[in-house]
């Protein structure tokens, strides 16, 4: 009854859902109900509550401090229907983030759930398990972890500033794709501080096993805050130049060289 | 001016004729961000009710947007047609819409009257007007364009080909080409959305296109959707651009958000022209728009998203586009929150457009944070297709595995012209039957193991 695609092997060549066969105009059975598997995926990436408790513990286990906070936006409704609660700190996340007190550091580390929760789920810990030891041997400063709730990218500048940090880092879920629903995204802004644009940040995008590796990403983050904190700026100066120091595709064992 | 109006003992009022089209706009997210949208249900109607009565005239007297201050507002005042407008010039907005849905309003008479309408006026009739009334006057609006083969001829609906691939790859988009190719897909443009905004890689992709039309005499066009300063210094290197590309909006701040002014699409239409590469036309341009990106970029003057998304086909038609689309649901749920609020968009995007004169394309679409499913696209898709939709997108699977959205699918063009009957750009229709891929029907016949353009893809992958 279905029609098969000949063409079935050149579906080798790109992750894009070809060669899916037909019956008379219209998918398969089989083809709808994966798309409408993955799409399932996708919302609930979107949908699941962040759960800050567990992130906060194993971000602990690693050995960090860590600070809660949420921006203004009260829900998930309202958090995407208003970017700019999102972006914005909540008055007692405020209050709790200048009552820290904290002392100048180089970074400020921020996980954000942004739109896929899932992403911070299983990929926020492994990959600031492998940045620890980039820290340790550049012998970076750091202010507490803030875990963050209804967080869009541009909380990290608030954050960053009352928390005195030279550079913020923030860990967000990106807005999840059919194919790649849990992708993390890694945003490096020098000198945070509320009103700073997009063009001022760096941007290392599609953190997953399946994307970007845990070290690679974590080697190329310690390459862009050591560049930024040598030059003092983060943003479109900044090129990646940080697969010059690849070899065979691997991220160096050492310390970064200069 | 101020308006006001009563419904029952309680009185509205609209400090000009921006906030009255704002608050007589049908219920959506993007307005509300901005905070203009209505405050009740009722105020929405009654605003309604008083943009019925406003005459078509006031809109040549009082812009929205200052006309000192943006040249968006230049463009559409100075351009306007008056001769053209005398047919509706004594008309209210309400007295319009009974003119568009009447007998009198025939194809001919829209064409003709297109020159003499502006954006605002568009905009206004069809914040009045219910879906069924959008589908019914947009369908009797014809607007025609031809590079390689004719667009929008009544009866028929076309197709982009859209073969992104996460990294630019060579074999990945020709697999995707070919996909789409034997599924009767293409006609409108093949069209790249690129990962890469490296010079050399789109010039790598031009060619690739040019190659495949070449080879196998494809009665279509290319498109590389990259910015127009990248085509314009791609084509002073000799690259084989067909069409070339800009996102545009309604505003001139908005524009200045994208890198363009309307020298630089004016540069870039002459550029094109001048290649003579259409073989039946010289329609060379191939426009983006989408409601909410004014607000976006900070640049909406207080005027709500659909009359600033009707003012971006004010700037595509004086560049006798070939293509023009709305990426109706893929800015986000900030500006069109759920299915409901997509598919009104939808269609008021499209009757803005063919009511203007502008060869009007929907990306039926959604993200994954907005509220809306495959079902919602069904609708849309086939309420467009009654509408006369002049082309809609085809993408594998309706997974874009580039920029993670949804769209239509290659399946989802067959459905419709299944169901309603559409027919493709003729020439196309025609090759596909030459290529053995459609029977003298237009539906597809089995698939053929050995069908000749499977070699392409070979070789690309060697």
């Amino acid at each position: 009854m279905t029609a098969r695609d000949p063409w079935l092997s050149f579906a080798r060549h790109t992750p894009a859902r070809i060669a899916l066969g037909r019956t008379g105009a219209s998918l398969p059975t089989a083809e709808v109900l994966r798309f409408a598997l993955a799409h399932a995926q996708a919302r609930d990436a979107v949908h699941t509550p962040f759960d800050g408790d567990t992130v906060e513990r194993d971000v602990r286990e690693l050995g960090f401090g860590t600070v809660r906070v949420e921006s203004a936006a009260p829900g998930r409704d309202a958090y995407l229907r208003r970017p700019d609660l999102g972006r914005t700190l909540s008055a007692e996340s405020r209050a709790r983030l200048g009552a820290l007190k904290a002392p100048a550091s180089d970074l400020a580390i921020v996980v954000a759930d942004g739109l896929s929760s899932a992403a911070i789920h299983a990929h926020a810990v492994p990959f600031l398990s492998a940045l620890k030891p980039w820290i340790a041997r550049q012998g970076w400063s750091l202010a507490p972890v803030a875990i963050a709730a209804q967080a869009r990218v541009a909380l990290g500048d608030a954050v960053g500033e009352l928390l005195h940090a030279r550079a913020c880092l923030l860990l967000v879920g990106e807005r999840p794709g059919l194919s790649s629903p849990d992708s993390l995204g890694l945003y490096l802004t020098f000198a945070p501080k509320t009103g700073r644009s997009d063009a001022e940040r760096n941007c290392i995008s599609n953190v997953r096993p399946e994307g970007l590796s845990y070290d690679l990403a974590a080697f190329k983050l310690a390459w862009h805050l050591k560049e930024a904190l040598a030059r003092s700026l983060t943003g479109v100066e900044l090129k990646d130049e940080s697969d010059l120091l690849l070899v065979d595709g691997r991220p160096p064992a050492a310390a970064l060289p200069g | 001016m101020a308006f006001i109006h009563r419904v029952g003992a309680k009185s509205y009022a609209f400090a000009d004729l921006k906030e009255l089209m704002a608050k007589a706009t049908p219920p959506r997210s993007g307005d509300m961000l901005a905070g203009i949208a209505a405050a009740s249900a009722e105020e929405n109607v009654a605003a309604k009710m008083c943009l019925a009565e406003v005459p078509l005239k006031a809109f040549l007297s009082e812009a929205l947007v200052p006309y000192e201050a943006d040249e968006v507002t230049r463009l559409i005042l100075d351009g306007h047609d008056r001769a053209a407008f005398a047919p509706v010039s004594a008309l209210t907005v309400g007295d319009f819409r009974d003119f568009l849905l009447s007998d009198a309003a025939t194809p001919q008479a829209l064409a003709a009257l297109a020159p003499g309408l502006t954006p605002e006026m568009a905009a206004a009739v069809s914040k009045i007007m219910r879906n069924q009334d959008l589908i019914l006057a947009a369908r009797k609006c014809r607007v025609v364009t031809r590079f390689r083969n004719t667009i929008g001829l009544p009866g028929t609906m076309a197709v982009r080909l859209q073969p992104n691939h996460p990294t630019d790859d060579a074999a990945g988009v020709s697999a995707v080409i070919l996909d789409g190719l034997l599924y009767g897909c293409g006609d409108a443009v093949i069209g790249i959305n690129p990962a890469s905004d490296s010079l050399p890689v789109i010039d790598r992709l031009l060619k690739l296109m040019d190659e495949v039309i070449r080879r196998f005499d494809i009665p279509t066009q290319s498109c590389v959707l990259t910015h127009v300063t990248s085509s314009i210094a791609l084509m002073n290197r000799g690259a084989p651009v067909d069409l070339v590309f800009q996102s545009i909006a309604g505003t001139e701040g908005a524009n200045r958000s994208f890198g363009v002014d309307l020298s630089v699409l004016k540069e870039g239409t002459d550029a094109a022209r001048a290649l003579k590469r259409g073989t039946v036309g010289q329609n060379a341009m191939y426009f983006e728009t989408g409601q909410g990106s004014a607000l976006s970029a900070g640049a909406h003057h207080g005027v709500d998203q659909q009359t600033l998304e009707a003012r971006a086909y004010g700037v595509a038609r004086v560049f006798e586009p070939l293509l023009v689309n709305t990426v109706v649901g893929f800015i986000g749920p900030e500006y069109l929150y759920d299915g409901k609020q997509i598919i009104r968009a939808g269609l008021e995007d499209h009757f803005c457009g063919k009511l203007l004169g502008v060869p009007l394309g929907v990306d039926v679409c959604y993200t994954n944070h907005a509220e809306a499913d495959q079902d919602d696209m069904d609708t849309l898709l086939t309420l467009l297709g009654a509408a006369g939709v002049t082309y809609v997108m085809g993408i594998p699977g309706s997974d874009d595995v580039m920029l993670n959205y949804q769209s239509t699918s290659f399946h989802d063009a067959l459905y419709v012209r299944e169901v309603l009957g559409l027919k493709r750009a003729p020439e196309f229709e025609a090759w596909l039957e030459k290529m053995g891929i459609a029977g003298a029907d237009g539906r597809l016949l089995p698939a053929d193991a050995h069908h000749p353009l499977l070699g392409f893809v070979a070789d690309q992958a060697a």
